[in-house]
């Protein structure tokens, strides 16, 4: 008797993706192909302008493909327009990034209220949410300040609370830690394996910082364009 | 809710910048208020103008005069209601500086036809009465302090000599577009001076003012006006007391047109200016609104983003411009009371600040939003940091 393995919750098929600069084509990625099942957490791995950013814009629907198909949950996304792709964004997809992203007019409870104005939820259900996404990351205390007041580690901590507050499927994060201190980076990347152990949440990271890269259970390299294969056993947990 | 949030706090996130836009907004629309109101108080006369008054003067030009009796056979033709007559008398109160408008008139007849000069029953009879009396406009007693009773003299020009009046009334205007400068004393007191000094010039009048009985027939009694003294030594034309104060107007017709020029050009300076602050505020924000983009917001809540803030610089502005128009108005209008004896800010010229406002706003907006919209996400997330 075998186990059938879950289905993907992400399916990459032969992506690829050029950029433009003038007369010049630059290739970026060439024929993608990989799989992420449900509650994966996967770092993308790879040296300055390998496309990894490119490719986990892709999978998150901020970017087009030339080539290919990525099917997100059971929808191609490469065959959305750019509303349907908005509203699948707003439903689907959590970001986290580097540089934290956060709208600096709006107290930390604004922002992670910001995402569910697109979700037809009352003022008081918005306001609960945010609540709670902020008491998940520790900031019930920091709901009145402005980004501009709290530190880079509390930003980034308001930036999750975010993207977890409209409950997506899919996490991804682009540096996460790449603008933190050693102390904040380990915060964030604590809140982050559980967000995926405790809530299920499939997490897809890029990073340079192999500490953050050893906290997801899958690692990839990519390297001009083209990505290695799994190599799962080098974090088991 | 949320948008309008954000549109209000970026709008004043640089304040320096915001508080020197606002600032430029209220001079550029003190500016343009105000030189609307000098076209408008340039048009005073053709505003305050009735329907169903008609103005007779010679048809060669309005210096040349006219019998005093042609009165009578105007009063003759069909649909006439009233007939009046007067000169233009151009007497200097002690000095040229003190310019105002003086006519001498047939009271009772003109009183009849200018109904919005409000004159009280006692100083209407002081008047009548009086065959050296004058009356005189609000402002212009004002100005010169002129109680009743008070005599005034006018040095003539056009009929030389020193001319005494007694002050017997102060009319006012029934409403703020009525011209309270005016001078007005009896036809007839000129009439009887100039016989015994220039008897050749005796029975000459410089215009009659004609009433109509309804504003329709205005056109046909012209003309039989005008067809009555056809062939005669003095021919007439006669026109609606509209197109005799545009007449007026014509003669200045390039001021008019470059004071209008100058506003339209304020505009448009102070649209580049938004413009530019809008650019600016936009490029700034290329990376909010890349985030927005990405949690799901479309294009049309960046544009109202970007539409909401030139909106908000544009209207705190305007409202600050349009309030200050009205003291910088009463100023500038008791300043130049000679020139301009009805200087109101009329509520057209306030349609046209909010009009000038709204334009300003859309046009500064239309470019920083295609470009917010335009931008790719991942170009957007690209500049922050």
């Amino acid at each position: 008797m075998t186990t059938e393995a879950p289905a993907p919750i992400i399916d990459v098929q032969g992506v690829s993706k050029s950029y433009r600069r003038g007369e010049l084509v630059v290739p970026v990625l060439h024929d993608i192909t990989f799989t992420i099942a449900p509650g994966e957490f996967l770092s993308l791995m790879g040296p300055s302008g390998s496309g990894k950013s490119t490719l986990l814009n892709l999978v998150a629907g901020i970017d087009h493909v030339d080539g290919g198909r990525i099917i997100v949950e059971g929808v191609d996304i490469t065959r959305l327009t750019e509303t349907e792709l908005a509203r699948w964004r707003a439903n689907s997809v959590g970001f986290i990034f580097q540089f934290y992203n956060l709208i600096p007019v709006l107290t930390a409870l604004e922002n992670v209220e910001l995402p569910l104005h697109l979700s037809g939820l009352s003022r008081r259900a918005r306001r609960e949410h945010a609540l709670t996404a902020l008491d998940l990351v520790g900031l019930s205390h920091r709901l009145d300040h402005f980004p501009g007041q709290l530190s880079g580690g509390e930003q980034q901590r308001v930036a999750i609370a975010r993207a977890v507050v409209t409950d997506p499927t899919v996490l991804v994060a682009d540096e996460p830690t790449g603008d933190l201190d050693r102390v904040s980076a380990g915060e964030v990347l604590d809140m982050m394996a559980r967000l995926n152990r405790e809530l299920g949440k499939t997490i897809v990271m890029v990073t340079h910082d192999p500490r953050a890269a050893a906290r997801a259970h899958l690692k990839r390299h990519l390297d001009k364009g083209v990505l290695s294969a799994d190599d799962p056993s080098e974090n088991p947990d | 809710m949320i948008l309008l949030r954000i549109l209000i706090r970026n709008a004043f996130r640089n304040r320096l910048r915001t508080g020197l836009t606002i600032l430029g907004i209220t001079i550029a629309i003190l500016a343009f208020g105000l030189l609307r109101t000098v076209v408008s108080a340039w048009y005073a006369g053709v505003a305050a103008s009735s329907a169903t008054r008609l103005v007779t003067r010679n048809a060669v030009s309005l210096i040349f005069p006219l019998p005093l009796a042609y009165k009578d056979k105007i009063r003759q033709v069909d649909g006439v209601s009233h007939v009046s007559w007067g000169n233009w008398f151009g007497g200097i109160y002690i000095s040229e500086k003190n310019f105002f408008a003086n006519f001498c008139v047939d009271p009772r007849s003109y009183l009849a036809l200018y109904p919005e000069y409000i004159l009280s029953d006692r100083d209407r009879k002081a008047f009548l009465s009086d065959r050296k009396g004058f009356i005189a406009g609000r402002k212009l007693a004002d100005r010169f302090g002129w109680k009743p009773g008070d005599t005034v003299t006018l040095k003539g020009v056009i009929f030389p000599g020193n001319w005494d009046f007694v002050l017997r009334g102060v009319y006012r205007g029934r409403d703020r577009t009525i011209d309270e400068t005016q001078f007005l004393f009896q036809w007839d007191y000129l009439n009887e001076t100039v016989r015994q000094r220039y008897p050749s010039r005796a029975d000459q009048v410089g215009f009659y003012m004609i009433g109509v009985a309804s504003p329709e027939r205005a056109a046909d009694v012209a003309g039989s006006i005008d067809r009555l003294f056809k062939n005669s030594l003095a021919e007439t034309l006669t026109e609606t007391e509209k197109a005799f104060q545009l007449g007026f107007i014509a003669m200045t017709e390039a001021i008019v047109m470059a004071i209008q020029l100058v506003s339209i050009v304020i505009i448009v300076i102070i649209m580049a200016v938004v413009a530019n602050t809008m650019a600016m505020t936009t490029r700034e924000r290329i990376g909010d609104y890349a985030i927005l983009k990405t949690l799901g917001f479309g294009g049309r809540q960046i544009a109202l983003l970007i539409f909401g803030e030139a909106l908000v610089i544009t209207g705190i502005g305007a409202a600050i411009g349009m309030a200050l128009t009205y003291p910088a108005a009463r100023a500038f209008g008791s300043t130049l009371s000679n020139f301009f004896p009805v200087f109101n800010v009329a509520r057209e010229t306030l349609w046209l600040d909010l009009g000038a406002a709204l334009v300003v706003a859309v046009a500064a907006a239309v470019i920083p939003t295609q470009r917010a919209i335009g931008i790719r996400i991942a170009d957007g997330l690209r500049r922050i940091g």
